[in-house]
């Protein structure tokens, strides 16, 4: 296993790799940092401590008292046992985890960016509104949905907005009895707990063999009671849904809407237009198809678009322009509110404008193009592979992702698609989305993006085919005792779950001293 | 195209041969003819990098920044110093590009830095268990409200009426579709505390949760806050804490005076303004099964590896959409992770002597404003009777403030919000009133800046 990667390991003793913030400065009682007050202030106010009620003081705050050098070095050294998208190929089906272009974050750490306060006056910000202006139009050139706000600052918060614009549309009609969202059994998961917040009883659709909707469940469940349906094209398992327009006649008849997830836009980018299917609502997501970073986690940003029609309920305020010059309108008749405070994640709207500019008209179909070449290349070539199998459509075309499934690797390990997906990270690849969708059994759902090179998909194809010919075969217990090469080996998550250790007290409460 | 390493025309032949076609769009023939589209959208010719930068830059030089003018403007989001080892940290491609830590084996700096972020906020706030982030303050408390309603029943939130407009609004939304009632809890007039009598009157039964704010959105450092808990508790209602996270580096955190969630903006806390946004959402609670079982959002948890090593995961995450789609506690998915990790850095960095100077230079400030700008003529300042930190309200009796504020902007200031026109109806009985801010950014001579030109001003309207 010489050949194989290695990830820094911080190791300070057996049980300990680094130490957290709270253990490096035991034993410290002072700070070092500090901010200066002139003295010509302190004598114009008088005694600082009479500035606050005696009672509400504080005494006690138990932060670390750490030196710069010893931070930057702590976190520098959390960040080398972190594996981010330039470090490889991170195939995470659903999540598009594409190149961030590093110009973007240039143009988007300038201080004309960065320190803007959202309620200065609008003639002070025409610069950061005319960004914002030209990304929505272009957003909604791509999809063919004119009207947008960027309040919302992640898909699911979209989805949750889409959700709301439905529900005030259906009482606008005076529809009050439409309570129920369709939603079709590969769906994210996102799209069933949004639904619910916003307050709609959820109706699941299922999936046929084609891998898509089931037409004669969906003509079931639509009804009277419909107020939309949620729908992922291409969906979950890759593969467009080839009944979108009649699976919108449907829900347009029934009376409902149609709202369509973007997390998976980026395989008809430049190629069709969402209003062409039928769509009403829409959100995209910024920090997968127009490739903002992800953080860890975050910041996203979700655009959300709809049609003619319906932009009396976006939320309050729509940015608009007359004669070159641009402002928020806070008259919106049939608004369903605020979503969140201000105008949505500014930093990441700027970046998902600088990475349209990049592309130009041009450049959206060669990302879709070549994102779905990738995919259908790795799906070729790793459908082949044995052990590998494919529950839905075996023969037809994917479009940016594709799901295989483990389930026959079953006969060397249990759950296969874990310990396989454990094994990657020796390779210093980024495992697939596993055990996704639920319609999958042992499922590996893989998105190689259209920035990964035919150099890195053929490694990615060759280590499954070493993982799942030779490995399970010859050695399993390497497969089943995996990662080695990481910086930590495999970590017992259902003890995390069983005694939640949620916080530095709560360790030093219950389990300091108590580790086995 | 630069980003797109496979458009070589041989590398695209190879893989179609692969694939067994000759064309890319024969990968799209299951897609409807009449839905394809002839020609690419027209977004424009694709610019290449430096005419990217150039253009951008071009059109961001109609921003004038708060680093260009002086700002008082808060509300919500704060113009404070970003130490450069924040934005250093924060620029390592192993945090900014990373994807949620979902193989916590390859995630491990991630995983801890976000733990410590919890940790950090749970001392800061005296509480237990903080959320890995939400989007903001507002959608924090909303969510911490949905939380309360799902932990007692109850629908009935008693919402102080201190608080931002554009929170409030945002809590209206979140709470509509599942017919709950917002019942409005006024403050004191004289001193901005929480009313009590009013608080009295209306608590119940049937209350989920009475939220109040500390220090309120008018800088009033409330003193009653105090003596809420217990009344909570006793009705069996849940007590739902806001605050500037910063100010907790002076004043007696929630958890010590009985809040069962504490929600609040963590943008203060080495996050720029940014045209508000991104943001921190902080929810915090009790290390309480009731309530840690309906937290939304994610959690990272400290476990152990098979070796023995100690190392962190996602945990608890029955609770979340993926797992539990409609029956999760929360939608959130994508949350604000790298301003979390902004964030630990910032605490670890500033320690509690650190937070303190900032909170001890901010309470200077506010205080030598609030007693300079009181003797101008014209103006009154403070409105409410009481101890103010980073902000305060200055009522005009002379001029409107949309006047002073576009004056003061000729002379390179950007005034406290104009709250009548920022939002009309909500505070009309204050009178003319503005909402100012200080930070630490601010120097002697930029306060006697305001000072002055506020002084021109009210005094040129008296001739």
């Amino acid at each position: 296993m010489n050949d194989l990667f290695r990830q820094a390991k911080w190791q300070r003793e057996r049980e300990l790799i680094e130490p957290t913030v709270f253990e490096l400065s035991q034993g410290r009682s002072e700070g070092y940092y500090r901010f200066s007050i002139e003295k010509e202030m302190l004598d114009a106010v008088g005694d600082v401590q009479k500035l606050i009620p005696s009672k509400l003081r504080r005494e006690e705050l138990n932060l670390p008292n750490l030196s710069e050098p010893e931070v930057v070095r702590h976190f520098s050294r959390l960040a080398e046992m972190n594996y981010g998208v330039d470090s490889g190929p991170y195939w995470l089906g659903s999540c598009t985890m594409k190149y961030n272009p590093k110009i973007n974050e240039r143009i988007a750490a300038s201080p004309k960016v960065r320190r803007l306060h959202p309620y200065q006056p609008e003639e002070t910000v025409q610069g950061a509104l005319k960004i914002m202006y030209e990304l929505g139009e272009m957003l909604g050139k791509i999809t063919g949905l004119r009207h947008w706000t960027f309040q919302t600052s992640a898909g699911a918060h979209g989805e949750y907005l889409g959700c709301s614009i439905i529900r005030a549309y259906q009482l606008d009609r005076g529809e009050k009895q439409r309570d129920e969202m369709l939603i079709p059994l590969s769906a994210h998961g996102s799209n069933f707990a949004s639904a619910a917040m916003a307050g709609f009883k959820v109706i699941k659709i299922p999936v046929d063999s084609r891998g898509c909707t089931d037409m004669g469940a969906l003509r079931a469940a639509a009804g009277e009671r419909t107020a939309g349906m949620m729908i992922t094209n291409p969906n979950t398992l890759g593969i467009f849904e080839e009944d979108i327009l009649e699976i919108a006649d449907l829900v347009h008849n029934a009376g409902g809407l149609l709202y369509y997830d973007g997390a998976n836009l980026n395989a008809l980018l430049g190629r069709v237009l969402l209003s062409a299917m039928g769509v009403d609502v829409a959100h995209l997501n910024l920090h997968k198809t127009f490739s903002t970073p992800h953080g860890t986690g975050g910041p996203g940003a979700g655009a959300v678009l709809v049609r003619d029609g319906l932009e009396d309920f976006l939320p309050v305020p729509v940015l608009r322009e007359r004669d070159g010059r641009y402002y928020f309108d806070y008259n919106v008749p049939k608004s369903v509110g605020r979503i969140k405070a201000f105008y949505g994640n500014f930093e990441v709207l700027v970046k998902a404008w600088a990475y349209l500019k990049a592309l130009g008209s041009t450049g959206l179909r060669e990302v879709s193009g070549i994102a779905v070449l990738n995919a259908n290349y790795a799906f070729t070539k790793i459908k082949g592979i044995r052990e590998v199998s494919v529950i839905y459509g075996e023969d037809r075309p994917r479009k940016h992702e594709f799901v295989i499934s483990l389930k026959e690797a079953r006969s060397k390990i249990e759950a296969p698609a874990l310990h396989v997906a454990k094994r990657l990270l020796d390779y210093g690849l980024h495992p697939p989305t596993i055990y996704f969708p639920p319609v999958v059994e042992e499922a590996f759902m893989m998105e190689p993006t259209e920035t990964d090179s035919k150099e890195e998909i053929d490694h990615y194809i060759e280590v499954m085919r070493k993982i799942l010919e030779e490995e399970l075969e010859e050695n399993p217990k390497t497969v089943l005792e995996a990662p080695h090469n990481s910086s930590i080996d495999r970590l017992d998550e259902v003890r995390a779950a069983r005694e939640p250790i949620l916080s530095w007290k709560i360790y030093e409460r219950y389990y300091k001293g108590n580790k086995t | 195209m630069r980003y797109i390493p496979n458009t070589e025309r041989k590398f695209v032949n190879v893989m179609l041969k692969e694939v067994g076609i000759t064309d890319i769009e024969d990968l799209f023939s299951d897609i409807p003819k009449k839905l394809k589209l002839s020609d690419p959208p027209d977004i424009g010719h694709p610019l290449d990098e430096p005419t990217l930068y150039r253009t951008a830059r071009e059109i961001l030089s109609k921003n004038i920044t708060t680093e260009e003018f002086i700002s008082f403007l808060g509300g919500g989001v704060w113009d404070h110093y970003v130490p450069a080892a924040v934005d250093e940290i924060v620029a390592k491609q192993e945090f900014y590009t990373a994807y949620t830590p979902y193989q916590p084996e390859i995630s491990q700096g991630a995983l801890q830095a976000i733990f410590e972020y919890q940790s950090l906020i749970a001392e800061l706030t005296g509480m237990d268990v903080v959320s890995a982030s939400h989007y903001d303050w507002s959608t924090a408390l909303a969510e911490a409200s949905l939380m309360s309603m799902r932990i007692n029943h109850r629908n009935k939130c008693l919402i102080s009426m201190a608080i931002s407009p554009e929170r409030l609004s945002v809590l209206k939304t979140y709470l509509d579709p599942l017919n709950a009632k917002i019942v409005p809890l006024s403050y004191d007039r004289e001193t901005g505390f929480v009313d009590l009598e009013d608080f009295e009157r209306k608590i119940d039964y049937e209350t989920c949760m009475v939220y109040v704010e500390n220090p309120n959105f008018f800088g009033v450092i409330d003193e009653n806050v105090t003596e809420l808990a217990d009344k909570i508790h006793e009705k069996g209602a849940i007590f739902v804490v806001g605050v500037n996270a910063i100010s907790l580096g002076i004043l007696k955190p929630p958890g010590e005076y009985g809040a069962d969630i504490v929600v609040g903006e963590g943008q203060q806390l080495g996050i720029y303004p940014s045209f508000g946004g991104p943001l921190l959402g902080i929810i915090a609670t009790r290390f309480d099964r009731r309530y840690v079982r309906q937290m939304p959002g994610r959690l990272i948890g400290m476990t152990w590896s098979k070796s023995g090593a100690r190392g962190y995961v996602i945990t608890l995450q029955t609770r979340e959409q993926h797992i539990r789609r409609e029956r999760a506690t929360s939608n959130i998915t994508t949350n604000e992770s790298l301003m979390a990790i902004r964030v630990a850095v910032y605490l670890s960095l500033l320690g509690k002597d650190g937070l303190r100077s900032l909170c001890e230079k901010i309470l200077v400030n506010t205080a030598y404003l609030i007693k300079k700008i009181s003797s101008i003529e014209g103006l009154e300042v403070p409105v409410f009777n009481a101890k103010h930190f980073q902000e305060f309200l200055v009522r005009s009796h002379t001029r409107k403030w949309s006047e002073i504020q576009k004056l003061l902007l000729k002379k390179g200031i950007f005034a406290g919000i104009d709250l009548n026109n920022r939002f009309p109806g909500y505070f009309d009985d204050l009178g003319q009133v503005a909402l100012f801010a200080t930070t630490e950014l601010h120097t002697k001579a930029d306060l006697d800046k305001l000072i002055e030109e506020l002084g021109r001003v009210m005094h040129e309207r008296s001739f």
